[in-house]
C-alpha cells in the first residue's frame, strides 16, 4: 500500500513535516493490517480442499498474500474455508469450530456445494449450502474453482475487511456477547435446534 | 539402524540448495523480463521450467487453454439494426441432460394461438449447484449454450443466474474459443445452404 | 472380457450338485445359491479352487420380484477372471444372510454397508453397526421404496424443469427449509440416545493383558478435523500409554450418496458424477465405468480412443502417486517441502488434462464408445516433451530428495508392517497389496482395453512396511512414464468416437463389473441395467474403502504417532471412502 493511500485528503501536513508525519484514519490502517494476515483455518472436506492445497502450494502462492499459515487449531484462526460438501453427519463440527473461533471470524463458502449444496443437493445425507446454520461472508462458485477463482474470492474477502468500519462492525459493539450457534443433533434426520419449536408444531398437525 | 551417517540428510539438503540457488540465478540469466510478461507466464508452465514456479495471480494471469470450462452461458446473435436475437429455442435438451438438473426452461408461448414459440421466456442456472460438466454444451443442437471462461465469480451473495446476465454475443463466444466457433460456423453455414438448394 | 472357461463353469456345478444354479437371467452370469449353503460353498472355494481374493460384496433391492441379493465376486491372486455368485432372500424383515468375515476378513466394512444402506442382517458378524450414516438414522436409504427429502420423480430428467419450468428453490418445497423429513409423531425433544456408545462399546472388545501393574485405557478420537487425516475421517484408538491396544475407523463424514443419485441418473449423467469419486485421480474412474457400461451395450471403442484412454489413465496415475508422496513426506514430518516439489510436477500434468478435457480435475471425458474429443494441436507435443525429457529426471531428483534420508529410513522401515497373507485376507489392492510381496495387477491379471499391447512390469516389494510403500509408489510412477512413452509413440490416427454422440443412451438389460487398476487399487463398478434409460444398481467397489479394513489390524501393536504415517501410506481419499 503506498502512503498517499494512507493519508486522509482533508487534512493538510505542513512541508516541512511531510516526509516524517503520515496522517491516515484509525479504520484503514487497523483493517490494512487485518486484511493482510488472515490465518486460514485448515480444513478441506472434500474435492475443493485439493484446489485449496494447489492454491498454497508453489504455483497460486498463497504466502503472497498472507495466507500460507494454515492453522489445524480453531483457535488460531481468522477465516475458515469451507472446501467441499457439507453432510448432516458433518455439520455438528463444523458449527462448534464456527463457535470456537475467535472474533472477528469470517467464513468462506468455496464451490458449489457448500454455497448451495452443488450437484449433491439431492442426496439425503447433504446440507443445501453451510449457510443453512452460519453466516457466509463470500461466495465461490466452481466445481472446482480453479485456484485464480479461489485467489480471487480471497480478495475480496480482503476487500470486505478493508471495507468495514470500527464503529459499526459488530465485533466491537457494547452489549450481550455474539451468540453461539446452537449445535445440531443428530436423530432420524438432522435436528436443528433453532427450529425445534416449528418441528413440534408440525408433527402435531 | 548402524548406518546413520548423516549421508541421505546430506544428499536431499543438496537438492533443496541447488533449487534454492537456481531460483536467484534463473533470474539473473531472464534480466528482470521474467515477471508480469507473457513470454515468461508460458516459461513457467513449460518442461523447461526452473526457478521461481510461480504466477502471481491479479497481476499476471495464466491464459486458459481454448476446452476450459466454467459457468454456462447463452449466446445471442448481433443483427444489423441492434437487435439481439437468442439462439436458444428452448427445445430442453440442456435441461434434460444436465446431471444435477440445474437449469429451469418457460417456454413461451404466443399469446394469440397459445402455441409454443422456440424462445425462452425464462431461464435460470443455479451456479451453485452447476458442476461445470459441460454436458450441456456439448448436446444443444443450436450452439446456444456454451461454457464461459470467466472464472472470477466470487460475490457476496448466492448465485443464481437469470436469462439477462447468462446472455452473451456470439462475438464474445468467438473470442474465447475461436477453433471451435469456426468449425461450428461452417457446419451452420454448410447446413443453411444445403436447406436453400433443396428449397429451390 | 474373457467369458469364463467351460471347464471352470463344469467343475463348480459337477462338485456342488443340487447347491448352486446357475442365472439366466438375461444379460447376467454367475451362480445363485441359498443362504444355508453359503459358508460352505465359500470356504471350499477358497481352500479347494484357490478363490482366495474377495473383490466385492453388495447388495441390491429387486422391489418388483420381492427379493433381495447379495452379490459377490471372488478371483484367484493368480490372475484371471472370477467367479460371481449371489444369495437371494426373501424381501421382509428380518433379513438374515451368513457373515463371510470368518472367510474372507476383508468383507467385513461392506457387510457393514448392506446392513445400513440395506438392512439385511448379517449372522455371526463381529460387529454390525452403521458405517456411513450414524446410528439412530431412521431407515435404510437405498432400499427402493425410501425416499429422500428432495425426492420428485423416480429418474431424471425431471418434468419441473421444462417446458413449464418455474424456477422454485428445492428448500422452499420442504416444511423444514432443508433437505430434512422426520418420521411420523417424532418429538425433538425427547431425543436422549447417545450416538457414539456404540461405537465405544465395540471398541472395548480386545482382550485385555492382566500382566503387571494395573492400567487404565484411554479412548482418543483423531480427526475428523486434524491436518494429517486427508479429510474428513475419523479414527477412534484405546491406548495403553502409547501403544495401541484396538482401532476403529469411522467414516461417513463425506457421504454424498452417489449411489441413490446414481439410480436416478441416466448412464451418461452418471460420468461427471464418477469425477468427484476419486477426486485426485479422475480419468480412471471415468475408465471404470465406461468400461462396466461398454460391456453391457457390447461396444469397443477405437483404436485411437484406446491409446488415448491408456495415456490419459497413466497420467492420472501419476498425478495422483505424486501427490500421495508429498503428503505421505508431509505426513512423516518433512512438512510442506516435498509436496511442493511433487505438485510441481502434477501442475505441469493438470496443464495437459486442462488442455484436453477442459477442467484440471474433473474431467468427464471419456464416453461409450470412445473419448469426448480428440487431442488439440499442441497438446501431443506437450505430452513428448514432459514424458521423453522432463518426468525421468524429475522423479529421479524427488528420490533422491527423501529416499535414503535416515529419518524417513528409521519411521518406515519395519514399521506398520502388513504380512502377505494378511493382505490377501483383508482384500488390500494396488499398492498395499504389491508393497507386501503379491504381485497383483489388474493390468496383468485380467487385461482390459489395449494393456497387453505395452510392456511394463509389476513393481512388487517384499516387507510390507511404510518405506516399502513409499518406494512402491515411485517405482510404479516409473513404469507408468514407460507406458504413456510406448503409446505416444504408437498412437494412431483415426476417429475417436465408435457412436454418434447422443445423450439417450440405449443398454440392454444385464449387468455387469468392469474393474480396472485405480492408483489406489481395484476401481470396479457394478452396473444393473433393466433396460430403461436409468440403471437399477450402480454399485462402486472402492479401493480405499476396503483397504482400510487393514488399518486396523496394522496398527494394533504400534505407536499413536505412527497412525498417522500408517494412514498416509495407504493414501486414502475421502471421496471414495464415503462415496
Amino acid at each position: 500500500m503506498e502512503s498517499t493511500e494512507l493519508n486522509s485528503p482533508d487534512y493538510k501536513i505542513p512541508p516541512e513535516l511531510q516526509s516524517q508525519v503520515a496522517i491516515t484514519s484509525l479504520d484503514k490502517i487497523y483493517n490494512w493490517g487485518r486484511s493482510a494476515s488472515v490465518w486460514p483455518l485448515m480444513f478441506g472436506l472434500a474435492c475443493c480442499a485439493i484446489e485449496m492445497i494447489c492454491t498454497a502450494a508453489s504455483r497460486f502462492d498463497i504466502a503472497r498474500f498472507g495466507m500460507e499459515i494454515m492453522r489445524p487449531s480453531p483457535r488460531q484462526s481468522d477465516l475458515m474455508i469451507i472446501s467441499g460438501t457439507v453432510t448432516k453427519k458433518m455439520i455438528p463440527i463444523i458449527v462448534r469450530l464456527y463457535n470456537q473461533m475467535p472474533e472477528p471470524k469470517y467464513v468462506l463458502a468455496m464451490g458449489a456445494c457448500a454455497s448451495g449444496g452443488g450437484p449433491f443437493k439431492e442426496g439425503y445425507n447433504v446440507i443445501s449450502g453451510v449457510d443453512k446454520f452460519i453466516p457466509v461472508d463470500v461466495y465461490v462458485p466452481g466445481c472446482p474453482p480453479t485456484p485464480q477463482a479461489l485467489l480471487n474470492g480471497l480478495i475480496k474477502i480482503q476487500e470486505k475487511i478493508k471495507g468495514e468500519p470500527i464503529k459499526t462492525s459488530r465485533w466491537y459493539q457494547k452489549g450481550p456477547d455474539l451468540a453461539e450457534i446452537p449445535i445440531p443433533m443428530l436423530g432420524p434426520d438432522l435436528i436443528d435446534p433453532r427450529k425445534i419449536p416449528l418441528i413440534v408444531n408440525v408433527e402435531k398437525i | 539402524m548402524s548406518d546413520m551417517y548423516g549421508k541421505g540428510i546430506l544428499k536431499g539438503l543438496g537438492v533443496s540448495l541447488k533449487r534454492f540457488a537456481e531460483t536467484y540465478l534463473v533470474d539473473l540469466v531472464w534480466f528482470g523480463k521474467r515477471y508480469h510478461t507473457d513470454k515468461g507466464i508460458a516459461h513457467r508452465g513449460s518442461k523447461g521450467a526452473r526457478g521461481i514456479f510461480t504466477v502471481q495471480y491479479p497481476e499476471e494471469k495464466i491464459p486458459v487453454p481454448e476446452e476450459f470450462r466454467f459457468v454456462p452461458f447463452l449466446v445471442y446473435d448481433e443483427g444489423p439494426n441492434g437487435e439481439k436475437p437468442q439462439r436458444c429455442t428452448s427445445c430442453g435438451i440442456c435441461a434434460k441432460v444436465c446431471p444435477p438438473q440445474c437449469i429451469w426452461i418457460v417456454r413461451s408461448t404466443d399469446p394469440a394461438t397459445g402455441r409454443p414459440i422456440p424462445d425462452p421466456a425464462e431461464f435460470y442456472i443455479d451456479a451453485d449447484i452447476c458442476m461445470n460438466c459441460g454436458l450441456c454444451a456439448e448436446f444443444c443442437p443450436f450452439d446456444a449454450i456454451k461454457m464461459d471462461h470467466d472464472y472470477e465469480l466470487a460475490s457476496f451473495h448466492r448465485n443464481l443466474y437469470d436469462l439477462t446476465k447468462l446472455s452473451k454475443s456470439a462475438k464474445y463466444y468467438e473470442s474465447i474459443r475461436p477453433i471451435n466457433a469456426r468449425r461450428e460456423n461452417a457446419a451452420r453455414a454448410a447446413k443453411a445452404a444445403s436447406r436453400t438448394g433443396q428449397s429451390e | 472380457m474373457a467369458t469364463p472357461t467351460p471347464a471352470q463353469t463344469l467343475d463348480l456345478s459337477a462338485r456342488f450338485p443340487g447347491v448352486l444354479t446357475p442365472d439366466t437371467r438375461p444379460g447376467y452370469s454367475g451362480w445363485i445359491l441359498d443362504n444355508s449353503n453359503l459358508i460352505k460353498f465359500a470356504s471350499s472355494l477358497r481352500d479347494e479352487f484357490g478363490y482366495d481374493y474377495l473383490s466385492s460384496v453388495t447388495a441390491v433391492d429387486y422391489l418388483p420380484e420381492s427379493k433381495m441379493e447379495v452379490v459377490y465376486h471372488v478371483y484367484k491372486t493368480t490372475g484371471g477372471t472370477g467367479i460371481v455368485f449371489k444369495v437371494q432372500i426373501p424381501r421382509s424383515d428380518p433379513m438374515e444372510v451368513h457373515s463371510l468375515v470368518s472367510i474372507y476378513p476383508g468383507a467385513e466394512f461392506q457387510e457393514r454397508e448392506a446392513w445400513d444402506l440395506f438392512g439385511i442382517r448379517f449372522t455371526n458378524h463381529p460387529d454390525l453397526r452403521r458405517i456411513l450414516m450414524w446410528e439412530g438414522f431412521a431407515g435404510h436409504p437405498m432400499r427402493k421404496d425410501w425416499h429422500e427429502a428432495y425426492f420428485e420423480e423416480e429418474a431424471k430428467p425431471l418434468k419441473s424443469r421444462w417446458p413449464d419450468g418455474k424456477m422454485v428453490m428445492a428448500e422452499s418445497k420442504n416444511l423444514y427449509g432443508d433437505n430434512i423429513s422426520y418420521p411420523d409423531g417424532f418429538n425433538p425433544e425427547s431425543q436422549t440416545f447417545d450416538p457414539e456408545k456404540a461405537l465405544y462399546e465395540a471398541l472395548r472388545t480386545y482382550q485385555k493383558d492382566e500382566v503387571g501393574l494395573d492400567t487404565d485405557h484411554i479412548i482418543v478420537n483423531i480427526g475428523p478435523q486434524h491436518p494429517s487425516t486427508h479429510g474428513v475421517f475419523r479414527v477412534a484408538v484405546i491406548l495403553d500409554g502409547e501403544k495401541i491396544v484396538n482401532l476403529k475407523p469411522v467414516m461417513g463424514y463425506l457421504h454424498r450418496n452417489h449411489e441413490k443419485i446414481g439410480e436416478r441418473n441416466t448412464f451418461i449423467m452418471n460420468m461427471p458424477y464418477t469425477d468427484r469419486l476419486d477426486y485426485l485421480s479422475s480419468m480412471s474412474n471415468n475408465f471404470g465405468y465406461t468400461l462396466a457400461v461398454e460391456k453391457l451395450m457390447n461396444v469397443r471403442p477405437t483404436e485411437r480412443a484406446d491409446y488415448i484412454r491408456v495415456m490419459m489413465a497413466e497420467m492420472t496415475r501419476i498425478a495422483n502417486h505424486l501427490m500421495a508422496i508429498g503428503a505421505l513426506l508431509n505426513d512423516l514430518g518433512a512438512y510442506f517441502t516435498p509436496m511442493l516439489y511433487a505438485l510441481e510436477e502434477r501442475e505441469l500434468l493438470l496443464d495437459i488434462f486442462e488442455a484436453v478435457s477442459g477442467s484440471r480435475m474433473m474431467c468427464n471425458y471419456f464416453r461409450f464408445g470412445g473419448v469426448a474429443r480428440d487431442l488439440p494441436d499442441f497438446t501431443l507435443q506437450k505430452i513428448k516433451d514432459l514424458f521423453f525429457e522432463r518426468l525421468p529426471r524429475k522423479i529421479d531428483e524427488i528420490d533422491r530428495f527423501l529416499s535414503e534420508n535416515e529419518i524417513i529410513r528409521s519411521r518406515g522401515i519395519g514399521q506398520g508392517v502388513l504380512s502377505a497373507e494378511d493382505a490377501i485376507k483383508y482384500s488390500a489392492a494396488g499398492p498395499l497389496l504389491r508393497a507386501s510381496g503379491i504381485p497383483y495387477d489388474v493390468r496383468r491379471a485380467d487385461p482390459y482395453s489395449i494393456y497387453d499391447r505395452f510392456e511394463f512390469d509389476v513393481v512388487v516389494r517384499n516387507n510390507g512396511d511404510i518405506y516399502d510403500r513409499l518406494m512402491v509408489r515411485f517405482d510404479e510412477i516409473r513404469q507408468s512414464i514407460r507406458i504413456v512413452q510406448q503409446a505416444v509413440k504408437q498412437l494412431p490416427d483415426g476417429p475417436v468416437m465408435a457412436l454418434k454422440p447422443m445423450y439417450q443412451v440405449r443398454v440392454p438389460p444385464g449387468e455387469a463389473y468392469g474393474r480396472v487398476e485405480g492408483p489406489k487399487g481395484e476401481l470396479g463398478f457394478y452396473v444393473i441395467s433393466n433396460g430403461k434409460p436409468t440403471p437399477w444398481r450402480y454399485h462402486i467397489r472402492a479401493p480405499s474403502f476396503i483397504n482400510l479394513t487393514a488399518f486396523g489390524p496394522i496398527c494394533k501393536g504400534q505407536k499413536l504417532a505412527d497412525v498417522v504415517a500408517v494412514l498416509g501410506s495407504i493414501d486414502i481419499v475421502l471421496g471414495e471412502v464415503d462415496r
